[in-house]
C-alpha cells in the first residue's frame, strides 16, 4: 500500500518521462484557463469587494451568445465583435441596475446580488438561445484543430493545436492584463479603488467608470475561456462548473492577489492532473479531478487562512 | 468684505484675487445643524486656515469644498463661476485636491504608485490607448512620471519610493498623502489636519513643506488645524468656527485678540 502511494507513482514518472510531460502539458492547459477565470474574480473583488458568483455563468453566457449569433448567419469574427459588445452592455447594465443602488452595502448583500445576476443570466440565456448543448464554432474562428506529435526520448507527446492556441492566447491575455494594471493610470485606478473608496474619489477616480471597465474585462475573460473550453467540451450550462474550479484557485492564491490567481491556477491545473493520473486512477478509481482542487485548498486554508499570496489580516487595537 | 482685489500680507507677499467664495453655507444632517450660515472666501495664492474646537464643523466645511457633502443651503463660487452640484471625482478634476484627517492612502500600492494616482485628473488618453500602451497614452505616462518624481524629490521621500504604503510610519504616510494631492497640480489644496498626531519634529517638517509648496508652486492652500500655535505661524488669514458658526475671520494677529475666539478656546468664566 505504502509502495503504491509513495514509490510506484514516482517510478512510473521516471520510467515514462514522455507520458509525464503529456500529463503536465494537459495540466498546464486547464491551469491557465483556471488562472484566467480567477483573474476575473480577483479584479472584481479588488475594485468593488464583490465576490462575483456570476463569473461562471458569464463564461456560458458569452459562449452561448457567440454560438447563437453565428447560428443566425453572422460571420464568425463579426459574431466575436458583437459578443464583446453584448458583454460591454452587460457590464454597463450591471453597474447601473445592480451596483450603483447598492453602493456601501455590506459585502454579503453584494454577494447575494451576484447570485441574482447568475440566476438572471441562466434564465435569460435559456430563453434567448435555448437550453440544448451546442458546438463551439472552432473551425469558423480559424482555430487550428490538428495535432503535432513530438517524440521526446523516443516516446510520444501529442500536442493538440487547439491546446497550443489556448495556451498562447490565454498567456497573452494574462500578460496584457498585468501590464495594464501595473503600468497605466487606469490600471492604477482599478487597484486604488479596492484599497480606499474615499481616497479614490479625492484623486478623481470615477467609481462608475472603473466598475464598468472591470466587469467588461471580466466579460472578455469569460468570452475567451468560453471559446477555449467550449471547443473542448461543447457549449452547455455545464461549462459553468469550470468557473467553480476557480474558487479553490482563489483560496489557494488569496482573493486579492493577482500573482496568486495566476500561480494558484497553474498549480491546481497541474497538480490535479498529476494526482488523477498517478494516484487517482490506480488507487481511488479515478474522477478525482472533481474534488482534488477543493481538498488541496482546504489544506492550504488550514495553515494559511489568507491564502498563499493573500493579504495578511492584521487587526490593530 | 467682498473685495475681489488681492491684498498684501504682513510679510509682504502679494496675494491674488478671490479663487473660491462660499456664501451662506448651511449643512444639516437630519435635525443636527453642523454648519449654519457661514460665508468666507479664499484668495489665490494664500494659506487660509479654518480653526475651531472639536466638533465645530471644520471637517464638514472641507467636505463641502471637496464635494463629499452637499450644503443644505448656500452656494459655492469657484473661479468666478457658481459651482453646480457635482460628484467628488468631478470636483477633483476641476483642480481641487485634498488630504484626509485619518489618512486615506492605497495601502497595498507603493509610494510611487500612490503618488501616480494623483495624476489621474490629468489623464486624457482613452482606456483602449492605455491598454495598448500606444501613442498619446505612452507620452502622457512619461510626462506624468516626470512630474511625480519632482514632487517626490520636493517632499524628500525618494528613499521610500518603492515601499508599500502599508508599511510606513504615520508621519511619512501623511507626507505621501500630501505628495499625492500635490501631484495633481491643484488650483486649491485642502489639508484636513495635516499635523494631527505628529510629534514636534514632524510638525516642523510638515509646516516647512506647506510653506514651501505655497512659496514654490504658488498653490492656494486651505487647511484645518486645531493646534493654534502652528496655524498662527503658517496662515495668512484664519476663519474661526465654533458650534457650526463663524466667530472670527481675519489675519492671525487680529483673530488672536478676538474676544469670542478666546472664549471659545479657553471657555467663558461663569
Amino acid at each position: 500500500m505504502l509502495n503504491d502511494i509513495f514509490i510506484a507513482p514516482f517510478a512510473d514518472m521516471i520510467a515514462a518521462p514522455d507520458f509525464l510531460l503529456q500529463v503536465l502539458w494537459e495540466g498546464l492547459v486547464s491551469g491557465i484557463l483556471y488562472a484566467l477565470i480567477a483573474l476575473g474574480f480577483v479584479l472584481i473583488f479588488r475594485s468593488s469587494r464583490i465576490f462575483n458568483f456570476a463569473q461562471g455563468i458569464m463564461v456560458v453566457f458569452a459562449a452561448l451568445t457567440l454560438v447563437g449569433l453565428h447560428a443566425m448567419g453572422i460571420p464568425a469574427w463579426i459574431s466575436v465583435a458583437l459578443t464583446l459588445g453584448v458583454m460591454f452592455i452587460l457590464a454597463v447594465s450591471i453597474e447601473r441596475i445592480v451596483l450603483r443602488p447598492l453602493v456601501g452595502q455590506p459585502d454579503i448583500i453584494l454577494f447575494m446580488a451576484s447570485i441574482g445576476i447568475t440566476l438572471f443570466l441562466i434564465g435569460g440565456g435559456e430563453i434567448i438561445f435555448g437550453g440544448e448543448n451546442k458546438v463551439m464554432i472552432t473551425e469558423e474562428l480559424g482555430i487550428p484543430t490538428g495535432d503535432t506529435v513530438l517524440e521526446p526520448w523516443g516516446g510520444l507527446l501529442i500536442l493538440q493545436h487547439l491546446d497550443i492556441t489556448v495556451v498562447l492566447v490565454a498567456s497573452a491575455l494574462v500578460a496584457a492584463l498585468l501590464a495594464f494594471l501595473n503600468y497605466t493610470q487606469m490600471g492604477r485606478a482599478i487597484r486604488a479603488l479596492g484599497d480606499d473608496h474615499q481616497a479614490a474619489l479625492s484623486v478623481g477616480i470615477s467609481l462608475q467608470t472603473v466598475w464598468v471597465l472591470v466587469w467588461f474585462i471580466a466579460g472578455i475573460i469569460a468570452l475567451v475561456t468560453g471559446i477555449a473550453w467550449g471547443a473542448r467540451a461543447g457549449v452547455s450550462f455545464a461549462l459553468e462548473v469550470i468557473a467553480y474550479k476557480a474558487l479553490p484557485v482563489l483560496m489557494l492564491g488569496g482573493l486579492e492577489s493577482i500573482t496568486g490567481a495566476i500561480i494558484g491556477g497553474l498549480l491546481i491545473g497541474i497538480l490535479e492532473k498529476l494526482f488523477e493520473i498517478y494516484w487517482g486512477q490506480p488507487l481511488l478509481g479515478g474522477n478525482t479531478e472533481t474534488w482534488f482542487a477543493f481538498v488541496l485548498a482546504l489544506f492550504v486554508l488550514l495553515f494559511r487562512p489568507q491564502g498563499l499570496f493573500g493579504e495578511k489580516i492584521i487587526e490593530r487595537v | 468684505m467682498k473685495d475681489t482685489e488681492g491684498y498684501v500680507t504682513a510679510d509682504g507677499r502679494q496675494i491674488g484675487g478671490v479663487l473660491m467664495e462660499l456664501n451662506n453655507i448651511t449643512l444639516k444632517f437630519g435635525g443636527v445643524t453642523a454648519i449654519s450660515d457661514i460665508s468666507f472666501d479664499i484668495h489665490e495664492g494664500e494659506i487660509r486656515a479654518i480653526i475651531g474646537p472639536n466638533g465645530a464643523g471644520k471637517s464638514s466645511m472641507l467636505n463641502i469644498i471637496s464635494g463629499f457633502y452637499t450644503p443644505t443651503i448656500g452656494e459655492l463660487w469657484y473661479k468666478g463661476e457658481k459651482r453646480p452640484q457635482m460628484r467628488p471625482y468631478e470636483i477633483a478634476r476641476m483642480g481641487v485636491a485634498r488630504t484626509f484627517q485619518n489618512i486615506a492612502l492605497f495601502e497595498g500600492m507603493t509610494v510611487l504608485d500612490n503618488v501616480m494616482t494623483g495624476r489621474l485628473t490629468h489623464m486624457h488618453a482613452g482606456v483602449a490607448a492605455q491598454a495598448l500602451w500606444y501613442g498619446k497614452a505612452r507620452a502622457e505616462e512619461i510626462a506624468n512620471r516626470e512630474i511625480v518624481e519632482k514632487v517626490i524629490d520636493f517632499l524628500e521621500i525618494q528613499s521610500i519610493r518603492k515601499t508599500p504604503v502599508g508599511r510606513l510610519p504615520y508621519g511619512l504616510k501623511k507626507r505621501v498623502e500630501l505628495a499625492r494631492a500635490l501631484a495633481a497640480e491643484p488650483s486649491i489644496l485642502l489639508l484636513d489636519e495635516p499635523m494631527a498626531g505628529m510629534n514636534v519634529e514632524e510638525k516642523e517638517d510638515m509646516s516647512r513643506f506647506i510653506l514651501d509648496v505655497n512659496d514654490e508652486f504658488g498653490t492656494t492652500i486651505c487647511l484645518i488645524e486645531h493646534d493654534m500655535g502652528v496655524v498662527m505661524d503658517l496662515s495668512d488669514r484664519v476663519v474661526v468656527m465654533d458650534y457650526g458658526k463663524k466667530i472670527g475671520d481675519g489675519p492671525p494677529d487680529e483673530v488672536r485678540n478676538n474676544q469670542d475666539v478666546i472664549d471659545a478656546y479657553l471657555g467663558v468664566p461663569s
